[in-house]
């Protein structure tokens, strides 16, 4: 039987004994999907017809295919290209674009054997951490309709945390696959800069934007790792760095093993009951023999301000390519160059993303570039160099991921863009110094809201950071933990 | 008046490199074809693609930095232009900015009868941008981007040159060294080498230099000089009339002959220079770099100056061999292992040879004739073995199928061993008694009768005997 919280073993399991084919399998997201979209608005396109084709390819030669992820569906957020299916990035500038290719990770994906079941909600071009700026409207999150699932990868979490989808691919380029992975009670892995290709992932800022998976679990995570990272000729960022062996290091003993807690990460501005569940959590990491080391890392504070010069003066450059000229939207109300780029522009983009194209077109501006973009490279290095400090005395970082839990959806009511930019404060260094970092479920608040936690690992050790999650996961019970939503979509 | 100004020009050079591919995609190199058609997604700036260095690319410039001694640093760093053209695909032009491949380092050129030498401030990688193509009567443009993400090399020199002559060395000096390199077709007309001349006009007692204005876009050296030399022209003119000089890009118009101003100074894009996130910094490989500056070729001037000094040739074969690369590698190669003296083969490869190319409107690559089989014919000239005249008649008949050589040189000397100097001196007493009135006038000094004399031996000898023998024959019987 197949249950909508079924983690990618239990579904291989099922796949393999036959307890269902995996058509049944694919159907049954699929008419999931078409239930829970109109009240949650995960997805932007959800490919029924092409995900059941495959599904029944999958079915016939299910006894040949070798790869261990053969038939599992999932989906992919709207910023990966996919061949000859519609990748919005949630705007209405790609509206109806259609790629002539697939992403590395898409590719690769295919190649395994997996069936997308469709192309998730994202704020647009992931500029974002509410949903809110996708042009398809926002999205929902399970636990209370009321409130944002986070963002950008919001479509992502908000499919996975309501039994739509096994997995979901999402980017991060300042905490939009942790944040909304903790605001929707998932499991949201970010690995190492340069740990996925990048190449068809569409750029919002180069140097922070990563790829990540949104699953049940950690041992989900550890899958997609082994099965989609690696290294990528097709882009010059990607890493040539060995894998691990992820899956069978998750069962390592943590005896020994040293937490960093960092001081900045637990002062007034987090909340009372996310401060209370991350205790508890690192009481269960005791328990398990680690060994839990106070350290600093000192100029977090700087990092929202480097980051909001650094992500935008990139994004500046990369949406400089949506002009009307070669595809996407194009303004109608042209009669020459000039008013065919402003007119395509205003109309096609959103207000936050001209907000950080004209903050980035700025801080590159000639006079300005020094004091700002040159300070904020400069800051980026101080960063670095803290948590390189912090590393040289513990193996991984604990603290929470969020500020606060799902707050209230109320696109309106926000004036002012820079509230919601401070609440990245524990994410955004991370994407800075290149980091891998999960966040895992750990508590819940009084409103029955789900409170992540956040583990930082060091670059390229993702073996360690998976191994520390999943042992927690496995004296834990959060992420077992299901929206009511859920069961209104079994009707 | 005037004669109190001085011009300084400075020139950026933009080199197309003849790689395979393109500078950041697989996309092929190659210029023309159906619009649109040697583009990869990637040319075409689509949503989610990233560039990949061109290894070939890095190589041809290290080439290009060794040639012009200049500095080739441990690492290198690709930066983004950012402006919108719809000819611009990704709203941006990869480029350098700090941290060129290529700083310092000079070229060679002619002033006057002196040699000069003009330093390089630096020279930098970049990408090409596609063209736009206006139909005004539809009120349409086009675009073909089968030239977006063409590599090139921009060589910016010092403001270090006085005239237009001095530009169109500077410009001719460095074609030639791009295509000895083999980096670079030097099609101007394809805009393969072109440049952009900074101008300004100074008093010559000042140190200050003048208003720079910008010629855009030169793609004939005869431009290059005309252009320059109407911006002297209107420049001085106008600082004589008390006018100022506004800095500007101006454009020549090949047809009137004029610059006419392109945009102002206000008018220029703050281009918002990055270093490109989507390329790491390219590390130069010490070995690599040591590599290349050991198989590096001699430099096409001191080519020039070994041909003339060493080798004794003249200047117009110089110019002929040096004009294509694959013509003075032919050269180099009949004389590399031969022993043939390098002013024969440099005389039939200039005339003989070229004149059959020209003939045929080929050029020296197309040639079916090997470099051996060229060296077997000379070589049986410089032992006497055959005439100038039997040489050329063997290259006629071996022109189209060298596979013929051996047949061709069998038919031409057969007969040859019957005049040997003994039967040749028969011949020359015979001709000589039967032409007594010749006789008087060569020895009265009319030395040029000696050319019908022996062209007598020749016809009686059926063109097979040598004149050069003959000739001899001829001298030593009548100034016995």
């Amino acid at each position: 039987m197949i249950t909508p919280t079924d983690s990618l073993s239990d579904i291989k399991k099922g796949l393999d004994n036959k307890s269902f084919s995996c058509k049944e399998l694919t159907k049954f997201f699929l008419d999931r999907i078409e239930k829970a979209n109109k009240k949650i608005n995960c997805f932007i396109t959800v490919c029924r017809e092409s995900a059941l084709k495959e599904a029944e390819k999958a079915d016939l030669k299910s006894n040949s295919v070798p790869s261990p992820f053969a038939g599992i569906p999932y989906a992919n957020k709207d910023i990966f290209c996919t061949s000859q299916i519609r990748t919005t990035c949630g705007s209405k500038m790609l509206e109806n674009f259609l790629p002539l290719y697939d992403a590395e990770i898409v590719r690769r994906a295919k190649n395994l054997g997996l069936i997308m079941l469709g192309k998730t909600n994202m704020d647009e071009f992931a500029m974002g951490s509410t949903n809110e700026t996708s042009f398809f409207g926002a999205v929902k999150n399970p636990w209370d309709l009321t409130k944002v699932p986070g963002g950008s990868s919001g479509g992502s979490a908000a499919a996975v945390a309501a039994g739509l989808v096994p997995f979901a691919t999402g980017s991060d380029t300042g905490g939009s696959i942790r944040q909304p992975a903790a605001l929707c009670g998932i499991t949201g892995l970010k690995p190492t800069y340069g740990r996925i290709s990048r190449f068809g992932m569409i750029a919002f800022a180069s140097s922070l934007d990563q790829a990540g998976f949104l699953t049940r679990n950690v041992e989900d995570c550890a899958l997609c790792m082994e099965f989609l990272s690696g290294f990528d000729p097709k882009d010059s960022t990607s890493a040539n760095i060995p894998k691990g062996d992820y899956s069978s290091e998750l069962y390592a003993k943590l005896e020994g093993k040293k937490i960093g807690i960092p001081k900045e990460y637990f002062d007034g501005n987090l909340d009372s009951e996310i401060g209370h569940c991350l205790a508890e959590a690192k009481d269960i990491f005791s328990k398990l023999g680690c060994v839990l080391v106070d350290i600093e890392l000192p100029n977090t504070e700087m990092a929202i301000a480097a980051y909001y010069i650094i992500a935008p003066a990139e994004c500046s450059s990369n949406l400089a390519r949506f002009d009307g000229v070669r595809y996407g939207f194009r303004s109608i109300n042209s009669n020459d160059i000039d008013s065919l780029y402003k007119n395509t522009r205003n109309e096609g983009f959103g207000t936050e993303v001209k907000r950080r194209i004209l903050i980035g077109t700025y801080a590159l501006s000639s006079g300005y570039y020094d004091k700002y973009y040159e300070q904020a490279q400069r800051v980026r290095s101080v960063l670095k160099n803290d948590f390189n400090q912090a590393f040289k005395k513990v193996d991984v970082i604990l603290g929470p991921t969020t500020p606060s839990t799902a707050f209230p959806l109320n696109k309106e009511a926000r004036n002012d863009p820079t509230e919601l930019y401070s609440s990245d404060l524990y994410t955004i260094p991370v994407n800075l110094a290149g980091l891998p970092a999960i966040s895992i479920p750990a508590g819940f608040g009084k409103k029955e809201l789900p409170i992540g936690m956040q583990l930082i690992g060091q670059a390229f050790n993702e073996r360690v950071l998976l191994n520390v999650a999943h042992q927690f996961q496995l004296h834990s019970e959060w992420h077992y933990q299901i929206p009511k939503f859920n069961e209104s979509c079994d009707e | 008046m005037s004669n109190n100004w001085e011009t300084v020009i400075g020139l950026e050079v933009h080199i197309q490199l003849n790689t395979k591919s393109k500078l950041f995609s697989g996309a092929p190199n190659k210029f023309g074809g159906v619009a649109n058609s040697q583009t990869s997604l990637i040319d075409l700036g689509y949503p989610g693609t990233l560039p990949v260095i061109n290894e070939e690319a890095i190589v041809m410039a290290i080439k290009l930095g060794v040639a012009l001694d200049g500095n080739i640093p441990e690492q290198t760093v690709f930066a983004r232009k950012n402006y919108f053209y719809p000819d611009l695909p990704k709203g941006y032009q990869i480029s350098q900015f700090d941290e060129p491949i290529i700083s310092g380092g000079f070229l060679l050129i002619e002033a006057g009868s002196q040699e000069k030498k003009i330093n390089l401030t630096r020279a930098h990688l970049e990408e090409d941008a596609g063209k736009s193509i206006h139909i005004p009567n539809e009120r349409l443009t086009g675009l073909d981007l089968n030239r977006a993400g063409t590599p090139l090399i921009e060589v910016v020199s010092e403001p270090e040159m006085r005239n237009a002559q001095e530009a169109v060395s500077f410009m001719k000096n460095l074609r030639e060294l791009v295509r000895h390199l083999q980096i670079c077709d030097g099609n101007m007309q394809e805009g393969s080498f072109r440049c952009d001349a900074n101008i300004s006009i100074k008093r010559s007692q000042d140190k200050k230099l003048g208003t720079k204005v910008e010629i855009k876009n030169l793609n004939s050296f005869k431009f290059v000089e005309n252009a320059i030399n109407f911006e002297i022209a209107r420049q001085i003119n106008r600082l004589e009339n008390k006018e100022k000089i506004t800095q500007e890009t101006r454009l020549y118009d090949e047809k009137t002959g004029e610059t006419k101003t392109m945009r102002t100074k206000e008018d220029e894009n703050d281009y918002r220079y990055f270093s490109d996130p989507d390329l790491l910094p390219v590390e130069i490989d010490k070995n690599k770099l040591k590599l290349i500056k050991s198989i590096a070729i001699e430099l096409p001037l001191d080519k020039r100056k070994r041909y003339a000094t060493v080798l004794g040739l003249n200047q117009a074969q110089i110019d002929t061999l040096l004009a294509d690369p694959a013509l003075t590698r032919f050269f180099e190669k009949s004389i590399a292992n031969s022993a043939l003296p390098p002013k024969l083969a440099a005389n039939w490869i200039t005339g003989e040879i070229m004149k059959y190319l020209k003939d045929q409107n080929i050029n020296i690559k197309q040639i079916k004739i090997s470099v051996e089989s060229f060296v077997k014919i000379l070589k049986l000239i410089e032992t006497d073995k055959c005439t100038q005249n039997d040489g050329k008649r063997i290259l006629r008949m071996i022109w189209e199928d060298e596979a013929l050589i051996e047949e061709a040189i069998k038919k031409t000397l057969s007969g040859k061993e019957n005049f040997n100097d003994e039967n040749l001196r028969k011949i020359v007493s015979k001709v000589l008694n039967e032409h007594p009135k010749q006789i008087e006038q060569y020895l009265s000094g009319k030395n040029k009768i000696l050319g019908f004399l022996v062209g007598q031996v020749m016809k009686v000898s059926a063109g097979k005997a040598d004149p050069k023998s003959i000739s001899k024959l001829i001298k030593d019987k009548l100034n016995q």
